[in-house]
């Protein structure tokens, strides 16, 4: 089973999807990825997918909606490996 | 006041060539980007060579941020990027990220089917219930428009932005479109082109349909025949090729190269009726097409330079240039030179247009017609028409002042464009 999610996984799943103009050490564990990191909503689709990959774990639109900033991802995807 | 419309700005992604210099280089010395395709032979085709860009990572990271290359797979959408900013960049047009749209650029980029590979991923994934697992670029990589949804955003194109369909007369279309619009006084310049994905699920229709030739698998560069005794079909292609349309004024304020100015078009149908079909052309409205063409641009068909024909390779090339020879009332001696560059790109379907326009252009400013390969065996039906001279086998060393350009496609549907070397 993948170890527990840490900030510097997410991070590095996050990264390829920051505009241009935003630069990694600019991301925070409190930064809202849509409204601060200036993340294409669409592309959150492709975030979730790739978290998915990365913890074999199956996120729902609930999910989704919840997972707003890394910290919360990461509390997020702790919960559905306790789950699992 | 009247409007005059000029092209300010070409990019390619064609078989035979990347680049303005490279295409240039390609059609002017006869080089074929015609190859073999191990896909097409593993999958049972008829026909397994094709005319294809030859795109490499290279060139995709320098059209493409590493973002958008995630699950990327629509190979016309890359073609047409890589025309279109080229294009726009030879234009002497900034590519920034100003807040304000720019209002006065538009893009007409056409294509006939978009992200075939993309959409066939698409299908085993809902195929399979797992729709959720498209991602975010299926749709975009697959609507038709994707092509101008994503160079509109690459250019902040602030006027109309929209992609035109129209079979094989697609890219020609377009150009009469853009023209129009600026004529109009509705935009001040338009990006135009049209593109075409590679592969077996583009091709294999035509091959389902028996058009393609079969016989020169081992000899891929001599399969693409067009007006000769042997002509047997056409070779699929892809690719993309892209122009900017702009108003004199505006070229002249911005102090742009100007390649050419377009003098006026035509577009009509013949529609299906008389001999026309869903798949051949009504031989009325393709002269009717290219008369109007010529009335519409003011000029008469003395004028006339050089034809950049349709001409695919099949065995409808006499009757296309039947069709010329009646819609011009010229002697065969005295008609201009003809030729069609499918014998070294093959028939790029929606993209051939643009690409043969680009093409076509590119006779002004290398003072050249471009040679037509494998012809040494013209049609004995086109001889009869025309004087062999007016046909080159090689590249010529000539000056033309206009040209015609013409393009038709399924769906009995014609368009044809008058180019002129530009004079102030």
């Amino acid at each position: 089973m993948e170890k527990s999610p840490n900030y510097d996984d997410l991070l590095q799943i996050i990264q390829p999807y920051l505009p241009e103009d935003v630069a990694s050490d600019q991301v925070g564990p409190k930064s809202h990825f849509v409204e601060e990191l200036n993340i294409n909503s669409a592309h959150l689709v492709d975030i979730v997918l790739d978290v998915e990959d990365k913890y074999d774990i199956i996120l729902e639109n609930e999910d989704m909606d919840q997972m707003q900033t890394v910290e919360k991802a990461i509390d997020l995807i702790q919960k559905k490996l306790a789950a699992k | 006041m009247d409007r005059r419309v000029v092209i300010t700005g070409m990019g390619i992604c064609a078989p035979n060539g990347i680049s303005l210099q490279a295409f240039g280089k390609s059609l002017s010395m006869g080089i074929s980007g015609i190859e073999h395709r191990p896909d097409l032979k593993e999958l049972n085709f008829g026909c397994q060579i094709a005319g294809f860009p030859k795109v490499d990572q290279s060139h995709i990271d320098n059209y493409f941020t590493k973002i958008q290359q995630r699950g990327l797979k629509a190979s016309g959408l890359i073609y047409g990027v890589i025309a279109g900013k080229d294009a726009w960049t030879d234009a002497g047009l900034p590519i920034d990220n100003e807040a304000e749209p720019d209002w006065d650029s538009g893009i007409i980029f056409g294509t006939g089917i978009l992200g075939v590979d993309k959409f066939r991923e698409a299908i085993y994934l809902v195929d399979q219930g797992e729709v959720r697992r498209l991602g975010s670029t299926s749709v975009l990589q697959t609507m038709a428009s994707g092509i101008s949804a994503y160079l509109g955003g690459m250019l902040g194109s602030g006027n109309q932005v929209t992609t035109n369909s129209s079979a094989c007369s697609t890219g020609t279309e377009g150009l009469i479109m853009a023209y129009d619009r600026i004529i109009q006084g509705r935009a001040k310049r338009i990006l135009v082109g049209s593109c075409s994905d590679s592969g077996p699920y583009v091709w294999g229709g035509f091959d389902a349909m028996r058009i393609l030739p079969r016989q020169y698998n081992d000899n891929p560069q001599a399969a693409s025949r067009p007006m000769s005794a042997s002509a047997s079909g056409f070779i699929p292609a892809s690719g993309a090729g892209a122009l900017v349309v702009e108003s004199l004024e505006s070229a002249t304020e911005r102090n742009a190269k100007i390649y050419a100015e377009i003098l006026g078009g035509s577009i009509n149908s013949g529609g299906q009726r008389g001999s026309g079909s869903i798949t051949a052309p009504n031989p009325v409205a393709v002269r009717r097409c290219i008369r109007s063409a010529l009335e519409h641009a003011h000029i008469t068909a003395e004028e006339i330079d050089a034809i950049n024909g349709h001409l695919t390779a099949t065995v409808k090339d006499p009757e296309e240039v039947r069709n010329w020879k009646k819609a011009l009332s010229l002697n065969r001696d005295s008609f201009p030179y003809l030729n069609s560059f499918k014998s070294t790109i093959g028939h790029g379907l929606a993209a051939a247009g643009s690409m043969e326009c680009v093409g076509a252009v590119l006779q002004f400013k290398r003072k050249e017609i471009f040679g037509n390969v494998n012809c040494k065996d013209l049609h004995p039906e086109i001889e009869k028409e025309i004087s062999p001279d007016r046909i080159p086998i090689k590249t010529l060393g000539y000056e033309p002042k206009i040209i015609a350009k013409a393009s038709f496609g399924f769906g009995d549907v014609n368009a044809c464009v008058i180019f002129k070397a530009f004079k102030e």
